[in-house]
């Protein structure tokens, strides 16, 4: 039985907010799935099945956001997988849909990471458990992980500071172009190597923006969606990942984008060639360039020389990232909704200054956690009507 | 100068307890499986390549060579912000695992991939220790 096509995302709504001192994170959801709801047509009363993940949440955070929405959902699924957890839960949301256990599927996100002044690349990880025990004695920051990743890849394969800055710059390019990126001003190759080191090799403009923020997605048949408000976005291939240090001899390079992708680009038929855009996420650049390789859209090693030359900037043949991305539109410490929103709105056409010409097919793909340790990949490949 | 990293008393259950107390001995303790001769690491109750019970510790030879590093300029936790800059590693040991560790003992603009190091303890009090590595 395939699910290729069967499922549609029916709405979607990225919060505006990149700062709300004034907002709880329940009231950043609780306003973002109104905002989905709505351009789909339909109301609380019409969702059966809720999904969420954060930060703050507390292990039994889907009953709490349920009450506070006064949801009594059918099927409840809170995976935390960190920030690909919401790509992820539009798997599990077809499967379940697909399966008859739910009919609309509310996927929501908020978070007040920046106006609560908390560190998510830099603060330490001081955990007091025995697994922990082996890797937060050292000052495992976010950061330090990515960039063990990073420093491993330029010694392989001669990847340069310069490549990876590219990155910084076509995302920042594509906020110019987004009226709510948090970050709009461009900025050049230079800049970025004229940051600071924050964890080396990494500089600061290779690091993604800490913002408030929140999203949410409706996800229904795609029977059911043709009835509905938006033009229909279709599932076509998805997939899930986590990979972690094994036995002890992790290929850092190697990420579980390789295995998700594997499966999503097989479910749908389809090919890297296939797709139009891609919005991967960019905790930090070298992510971009590792998630590129390992999803086939180049050979490994390749990377750096793929985001050269404006390839991945809007109008290039894989536009990336055309929010801004977190490295410069938003990131409240899980991003991965906002890259199903984004992939959604190209494929509707709605995207003005920075709307891919003519996008019929976009790839996601979130990572949660660390590269360098343990993490989580999620892949979905999307069709526009 | 940066202060050193001061390590705290490492969290550990049974099934990673050997670990630590070599550690506390001075001893680099790996395990690896009787039958199928698997090495693994993180310490687990069992073999998780074929599932036997018989696992064995024997004392690793403590050297090994960076894997990748990277030096970290900013941390803002505690006690990591007195500290900084640091070098976060992993060295490949000479019997297969790859240890998450601190490189220290040397500048950390000094470190280079495939650069040979040697395993050293800093004791943490309870008979316990906390293992890094030094340029060999």
């Amino acid at each position: 039985v395939s699910l290729s096509g069967e499922i549609a995302i029916a709405g979607v709504y990225e919060h505006p907010t990149r700062w709300a001192p004034d907002k709880t994170e329940a009231q950043i959801i609780a306003e973002s799935a109104r905002g989905a709801l709505d351009e789909a047509g339909l109301t609380l009363d019409d969702v059966d099945a809720l999904f969420t993940a954060g930060m703050s949440a507390a292990p039994m955070g889907v009953i709490s956001l349920a009450e506070y929405l006064n949801l009594k959902p059918r099927y409840v699924d809170g995976t935390n997988i960190g920030g690909s957890s919401f790509v992820a839960h539009v798997n599990h949301a077809a499967a379940a849909i697909h399966a008859g256990l739910a009919e609309v599927a509310l996927i929501v996100y908020g978070s007040t990471a920046a106006s609560n002044a908390f560190a998510i690349g830099t603060g330490g990880r001081a955990g007091g458990d025995p697994v922990s025990a082996f890797t937060s004695p050292y000052g495992v920051t976010t950061v330090g992980g990515y960039a063990l990743v990073a420093r491993l890849h330029m010694e392989r394969y001669g990847t340069t500071s310069e490549q990876l800055a590219q990155i910084a710059v076509a995302a920042r390019h594509h906020a110019s172009l987004n009226p709510v990126a948090k970050m709009r001003q461009e900025i050049t190759v230079e800049d970025v190597l004229g940051s600071r080191i924050i964890s080396d090799p990494l500089h600061l403009l290779d690091c993604c923006i800490i913002s408030d923020g929140g999203g949410a997605l409706v996800v229904t048949s795609a029977e059911r969606a043709r009835d509905l408000a938006r033009p229909v976005v279709t599932v076509q291939g998805m997939g899930e990942a986590v990979w972690h240090q094994e036995l002890g001899q992790p290929d850092l390079l190697t990420i579980a984008a390789r295995q998700s992708s594997e499966h999503a680009f097989h479910m749908a038929g389809l090919t890297p060639d296939d797709v139009d855009l891609a919005m991967i996420y960019d905790s930090f650049t070298i992510t971009v360039l590792v998630t590129l390789e390992n999803l086939g859209f180049c050979k490994p090693g390749e990377g750096g020389a793929f985001v050269e030359d404006g390839r991945i900037r809007l109008g290039g043949a894989l536009p990336v990232n055309l929010d801004g991305g977190g490295l410069s539109s938003n990131h409240p410490g899980m991003r991965g909704i906002f890259l199903v929103i984004e992939a959604v709105r190209q494929l509707r056409g709605e995207c003005g200054p920075r709307q891919v010409e003519g996008a019929q097919r976009a790839l996601v793909h979130g990572t949660g956690g660390l590269l360098g340790t343990m993490h989580s990949g999620a892949t979905l490949i999307l069709q526009g009507a | 100068m940066a202060k050193e990293i001061e390590y705290r008393s490492p969290a550990f259950d049974w099934e990673t307890r050997a670990f630590w107390e070599g550690c506390g001995r001075e001893e680099l303790v790996l395990q690896r499986c009787r039958e199928c001769k698997t090495v693994q690491h993180r310490p687990r109750a069992l073999c998780v390549s074929c599932f036997s019970d018989s696992i064995e510790h024997f004392v690793a030879s403590g050297r090994g060579t960076v894997h990748t590093y990277t030096v970290t300029e900013q941390n803002q936790a505690p006690p990591f912000r007195e500290c900084l800059p640091y070098v976060l590693a992993y060295v490949e040991l000479d019997e297969g695992p790859r240890l998450l560790t601190n490189v220290v003992g040397c500048e950390p603009a000094s470190v280079r991939i495939g650069m040979p190091v040697q395993v050293e303890f800093v004791a943490t009090g309870d008979g316990l220790g906390v293992p890094r590595f030094r340029p060999a």
